[in-house]
């Protein structure tokens, strides 16, 4: 098992606070958003997960937080095995995890407000404490009283980092945090999240497909394609040397504001739609769209090996 | 100039949501409209289009010199989806669940054009060849859910180039895409421009959009145009300070503070982007406005400049 983790994941050097090992869920009717996902996520450290929409990066997310009960795999915290945790042994564990979701309106409820959503179902917190919590969030202590509906959308979003914060957790799943925001508002919160996870020494698992947003905030990058991690590493290599071709599709399709460099850039552009994982193709799942398919590629399943400092899962890497 | 837009102003129930907005596209072209939620860039093409509905419009649309502030909407309907399109962000619901996509793009077909029903289908296979959707024929009888996201905006941009506008106005096409599909959807735009000389208005928050698609720019703010300029010296050097902010706060745009991928602080603008029954007094960027003046609060900024055109007092002053 060690061996395997340090094989996995040679630039996390310090004790994991969170190691997600063969991951996998399949929902009814065979769909397999998970198929086998492993990473390593330090205390205080950033990983990025992005992938496209069905990639599986979400429910990923979900399951990290107990959201989703995984069908196979484990998730190790802090050294202990969520998986195999009681309803009643994993409580305590549960304050130490939290999550921040893409649509900050529909997350939280409208009826409620801003104090009864900050402090929770079992209102465990005083007025002080939301108040602190609120301004360390960028809005106010009088906010407390009103009801979502009476905030922006970066506001709303502040609110739910705020009940997110709540519990003292340790680690944080961020699932697209600033993707429904206008763009003069996501650097606001981008800000924020940094601020906090200096300040409390947060660790996040940081979804989203917005590859510049990730690149900003995270050391570390895993990319996902059908349900499987094809390449993890540090943000130089993933975005300096792309090994995986779907990494360097993805990296050459996001448009870049700088018109020079969109006029020259040579540009991947891959044909046909992500596959669905309910018919995951055979081999690599990427070989469908891969410019480079070889017949190796349609047989068997590459498997993440070390490749130049990065773990990547292709046969031509 | 097949679309000269001059002074248009909207306004729903007394609010104004549009603030004399005046550009012009030529055929070939491409203009980007940038813009946050609650600036009038979907507002003022759906002016342009006369779907406006309920909303006063004033101002002139001069389309291939045809007026079409205040034309009869028998007129509109003729032109619109004839001479002129529009794709929006969601095909879905654009779409009716009902009918087989080949029959949606047919009978828009035989809306403007006196053909046969056979002809008509036989139009929307071959543009749903040219969109590049495999399979024409059998996709052509196949209904709107089993197509993806990327296909189903495939079938829009068919549907919307059946027959042959003058003018395509895409409202946020590739917002709700994946960005591998995304990059399919610009190119197979841009290759249907150039084939075709079609003008294109591309809307849109992205500014890597832009800077892959468009010639020529125009940000707007609150309702009004704050900036518009050929892409390359907007990009170089934008010169509004929204324009400026907005760039900024792109991270790796090259423009944040402390560079590119450091964890360093994003240069974010303060505040929140204005909505219409709200919009502040003199300059609407002022209250964000990191060099703001006197006179920003009170005194609105005229569009100044020839091929640069900005609205800010302080142009000039600062360099």
């Amino acid at each position: 098992m060690s061996a395997r983790l340090t094989e996995l994941d040679p630039s996390s050097s310090r004790e994991p606070l969170l190691s997600v090992r063969d991951l996998r869920m399949t929902f009814r009717g065979g769909v397999r958003a998970v198929d086998g996902v492993d990473f390593d996520l330090a205390p205080g450290e950033t990983l990025g997960l992005v992938g496209e929409s069905g990639c599986g990066k979400s429910t990923t997310g979900r399951m990290v937080v107990r959201l989703l009960e995984p069908t196979g795999g484990r998730l190790l915290f802090g050294g202990r095995d969520l998986t195999r945790l009681s309803q009643r042994d994993l409580l305590p564990i549960r304050r130490d995890l939290s999550m921040i979701f893409q649509d900050p309106f529909s997350s939280l409820n409208p009826r409620q407000t801003v104090h009864q959503i900050v402090s929770g179902p079992r209102d465990l917190l005083t007025r002080e404490q939301v108040g602190d919590l609120l301004e360390r969030v960028g809005l106010s202590a009088q906010h407390a009283g009103r009801f979502p509906h009476q905030f922006s959308g970066g506001q709303a979003q502040r609110i739910g980092i705020a009940r997110a914060l709540a519990s003292g957790p340790r680690l944080v799943v961020c699932d697209e945090p600033v993707s429904a925001l206008d763009v003069s508002i996501q650097a606001q919160i981008v800000n924020l999240l940094a601020d906090l996870q200096a300040d409390l020494g947060l660790a996040y698992l940081f979804i989203a497909h917005d590859l510049s947003v990730v690149r900003h905030m995270c050391a570390r990058v895993a990319v996902m394609y059908l349900g499987r991690i094809v390449e993890i590493g540090a943000r130089e290599q993933i975005y300096g040397t792309p090994a995986h071709p779907y990494t360097r599709a993805l990296l050459s399709a996001v448009p870049v504001p700088d018109p020079d460099v969109e006029a020259t850039r040579e540009r991947i552009v891959l044909r046909g739609d992500p596959p669905s994982p309910k018919a995951p193709p055979p081999g690599c799942s990427f070989h469908p769209r891969c410019h480079l398919a070889q017949d190796i590629c349609r047989t068997s399943r590459p498997e993440l090996r070390g490749v130049n400092g990065r773990q990547v899962a292709c046969h031509l890497a | 100039m097949i679309l000269q837009v001059s002074d248009l102003s909207v306004s729903f129930g007394g609010v104004q949501v549009v603030d004399g907005l005046s550009f012009s596209v030529e055929r070939g072209r491409t203009l980007g409209i940038v813009g946050e939620s609650g600036s009038g860039k979907s507002v003022s093409s759906l002016a342009v289009m006369g779907l406006h509905r309920t909303a006063s419009v004033s101002g002139s649309v001069l389309f291939d010199g045809e007026e079409l502030v205040g034309a009869p909407a028998e007129r509109l309907r003729r032109l619109r989806g004839n001479r002129m399109a529009m794709i929006f962000q969601d095909p879905l619901s654009s779409l009716h669940p009902f009918y087989t996509v080949g029959e949606q793009i047919a009978e828009a077909y035989r809306l403007h054009r006196r053909t046969s029903r056979r002809e008509a289908r036989a139009r929307a296979v071959e543009m749903l060849a040219e969109v590049g959707i495999p399979s024409p024929r059998e996709r052509a009888g196949e209904h709107p859910h089993r197509f993806s996201g990327g296909m189903r905006q495939r079938v829009m941009i068919a549907m919307a180039l059946a027959c042959e506008p003058d003018l395509l106005i895409a409202d946020e096409p590739t917002t709700a895409l994946d960005v591998t599909v995304q990059a399919q959807i610009l190119e197979l735009i841009k290759r249907i421009q150039a084939e075709r000389g079609l003008a294109v208005i591309m809307i849109t928050h992205d500014l890597g959009v832009v800077a892959r698609v468009a010639d020529d720019v125009l940000v707007m703010y609150g309702g009004r145009s704050v900036e518009e300029s050929p892409v390359r010296p907007l990009f170089k050097l934008p010169r509004h300070p929204y324009t400026r902010g907005l760039l900024a706060s792109i991270p790796g745009s090259g423009r944040d503070a402390e560079g590119d991928g450091d964890g360093g602080r994003l240069r974010a603008i303060p505040g929140q982007p204005p909505s219409p029954p709200a919009f502040p007094p003199g300059c609407r960027f002022h209250p964000r406005c990191p060099l703001a003046t006197d006179v920003c609060t009170s005194e609105r900024p005229l569009l100044l400049g020839e091929e640069r055109r900005v609205a800010c007092h302080l142009e000039g002053a600062t360099r």
